[in-house]
């Protein structure tokens, strides 16, 4: 007769693995000092200064026109970079050639750089007068002082995030599904987007919802590139800057808290229809 | 027909085949046996078209079909660790094959969704087409591998290792069914094993192979009774190699008191029907195993006992 035992009810499930009180308790606190304390000081802040005035300053069409931007332009060069981190990744990870580290380490290096160094170096190229721009403006396109030159830069900032998100589920995508394509009898094309591409998807959404993330909150490098006219290409973590300089720390705190509240539902959209995903798949 | 002709292939500087020849009949079932390295499933890739002969020539039915790519040979392939679409259902799965035909010989929608639900039925697996391969379990991820691969009709059917990665029982249950499927449906299929017991009971004929060649092709009972080489005798069945040079499988020995070498009795265990009693040779400590008919009463452990060989075989070559 086994003894029977009444194991204490308790919302998580038992586990064999070692110090879960322990290392969630840390967890917890860390989040909070890092992330939770300084964005619920936003809220407290935001919330003494009344609906009204929040209202007034947070949705501002001055304001209104940095988030369009801001959220549009870092959406652009997400969608530019998921192509081509994807093609990227691609290379680097199903072909050997001589340099291939060096590339490799090229992709990070906007991880490494200060962002103005990137705004500066893509401002004296896009200009009018500039290597590149010299080229573009008697065709009249004009990429410097535009939401394209802002674009430009957050494309530079964001290519990392897809091509290290993308490059190790590309590696590790068996050769064998491909070869099975094959002997079913698909083409290349036909094992790419039906194989391979929807395989490598999450690691994509994953990479392009960083890129996008990162976008967001770009301030160094866009700056530079933007001219930074106000309702035409002022984004809006400057727009937060320049209340901060007049001392408006109010019309600063509501823009803020409008930014984060938009930038945590996309993200949260994002992240749970991976985890709808995930589960389809019983993974 | 499918006839391999001298087929060499090389990896660097590392032979993986020299020189095979094999020629297998409309319906046959046939097993590649050997360890690895010993080249069986480089063989079957060539086959399939998955990898290049560096020499010699594949005829399907008379045609050479040497420099065709795999895609084009109408060969159902079904690789060791199964290769699913993941993302796909398992319905899909096994209609992929027949929705990326150019549309000239692409079955209606319809038609490929009845074709796709009578292979389930054929695979067992009826009513699990909407779930994906990561609900299954392995046994049925197999038989969805098999459902795909069938599903293009192919000419030839190649299976690596298809039971590698099951457990025992699924393994057993699965090797019947595969080789009544292979009967019932008229197929002609190959496929790689590293197991011999496998490739004797499902096998027409058994291809044993070894360092990139072909030691002995012939029927199971051929390669067990009357093995060709000394790498035959021993990786089909057990075999006892005295230090003079005979190969005595286990039940060949008989304890007799007229036997001229001498055992002395280690251990002693019921291995199915018989007893298995395991020994060292007196004369020079050569391991030696012995079945006993479970009717009679075995030698006692420490015992020395004396054995005479039934049966034995010797070789030229005596093999490594």
């Amino acid at each position: 007769m086994p003894s029977m035992t009444t194991r204490k009810a308790s919302w998580r499930a038992p586990s064999v693995l070692p110090g879960f009180g322990l290392t969630f308790g840390f967890t917890l606190a860390w989040l909070s000092l890092i992330v939770l304390i300084p964005l619920s000081m936003l809220f407290i802040k935001s919330a003494g200064m009344g609906w009204q005035s929040f209202v007034d300053v947070g949705f501002s069409d001055r304001a209104l026109t940095a988030y369009r931007l801001s959220f549009g332009t870092a959406l652009a060069a997400a969608f530019v970079n998921a192509v081509f981190g994807l093609l990227v990744a691609w290379v680097l990870v199903r072909y050997a050639f001589p340099g291939k580290r060096v590339i490799s380490a090229l992709v990070d290096l906007p991880f490494a750089l200060p962002t103005a160094v990137a705004g500066i170096a893509l401002t004296a190229l896009y200009a009018p007068s500039g290597w590149v721009g010299q080229y573009l403006d008697p065709l009249g396109i004009k990429v410097a002082f535009t939401p394209i030159g802002i674009t430009v830069a957050l494309i530079f900032i964001g290519l990392p995030f897809v091509v290290r998100s993308v490059e190790p589920v590309l590696a590790d995508l068996g050769k064998d599904v491909e070869e099975a394509a094959a002997t079913l009898g698909a083409n290349r094309a036909q094992t790419f987007a039906r194989v391979i591409f929807p395989a490598i998807l999450p690691a994509l959404f994953t990479g392009f919802a960083l890129a996008f993330a990162r976008g967001v909150g770009e301030y160094g490098s866009v700056i530079f590139i933007s001219g930074n006219m106000p309702g035409r290409t002022e984004i809006a973590p400057l727009l937060i800057v320049t209340q901060l300089e007049q001392y408006n720390y109010d019309g600063a705190t509501a823009i803020a808290m409008v930014m984060m509240l938009v930038s945590f539902a996309v993200l949260f959209t994002l992240n749970a229809v991976q985890s709808i995903r995930r589960r389809r798949l019983g993974a | 027909m499918i006839r391999v002709e001298n087929i060499t292939k090389r990896f660097g500087n590392y032979p993986a085949l020299h020189g095979i020849d094999l020629e297998i009949q409309p319906g046959e079932f046939i097993a590649l046996l050997g360890p690895s390295g010993s080249g069986k499933t480089t063989l079957l890739r060539i086959i399939a078209g998955l990898e290049f002969q560096d020499e010699g020539h594949v005829h399907f039915n008379g045609d050479d079909v040497s420099d065709i790519p795999v895609g084009k040979r109408n060969v159902g392939f079904v690789f060791q660790q199964y290769a699913l679409f993941r993302h796909m259902t398992v319905a899909d799965n096994i209609a992929f094959g027949l929705t990326v035909r150019k549309a000239s010989r692409r079955p209606a929608k319809a038609e490929i969704k009845a074709r796709a639900q009578e292979l389930l039925r054929v695979v067992q697996l009826e009513g699990l087409g909407d779930r994906y391969p990561g609900q299954l379990s392995g046994g049925q991820r197999q038989r969805v591998a098999l459902a795909r691969a069938l599903a293009i009709e192919p000419s030839l059917l190649l299976l690596d290792e298809p039971f590698g990665a099951l457990d025992a029982k699924v393994r057993k249950d699965l090797r019947r069914w595969l080789r009544d499927l292979h009967k019932q449906m008229g197929l002609t299929s190959i496929f790689v094993t590293h197991d011999q017991e496998e490739a004797l009971e499902l096998a027409d004929r058994v291809v044993v192979m070894d360092h990139g060649r072909i030691d002995q092709i012939g029927t199971p009972e051929q390669v067990y009774m009357e093995p060709a080489t000394a790498f035959v005798s021993h990786f089909v069945g057990e075999t006892n190699r005295l230090p003079d040079g005979r190969h005595i499988r286990p039940h060949d020995f008989e304890i007799a008191a007229h036997g001229r070498d001498r055992v002395l009795v280690d251990n002693v265990f019921r291995k199915g029907g018989s007893w298995r009693v395991e020994g060292r040779l007196e004369e020079d400590g050569t391991i030696i195993e012995i079945d006993v008919d479970a009717h009679e009463a075995p030698p006692a452990i420490g015992d020395t006992v004396t054995i005479a060989a039934r049966r034995e075989r010797t070789f030229s070559n005596p093999g490594d």
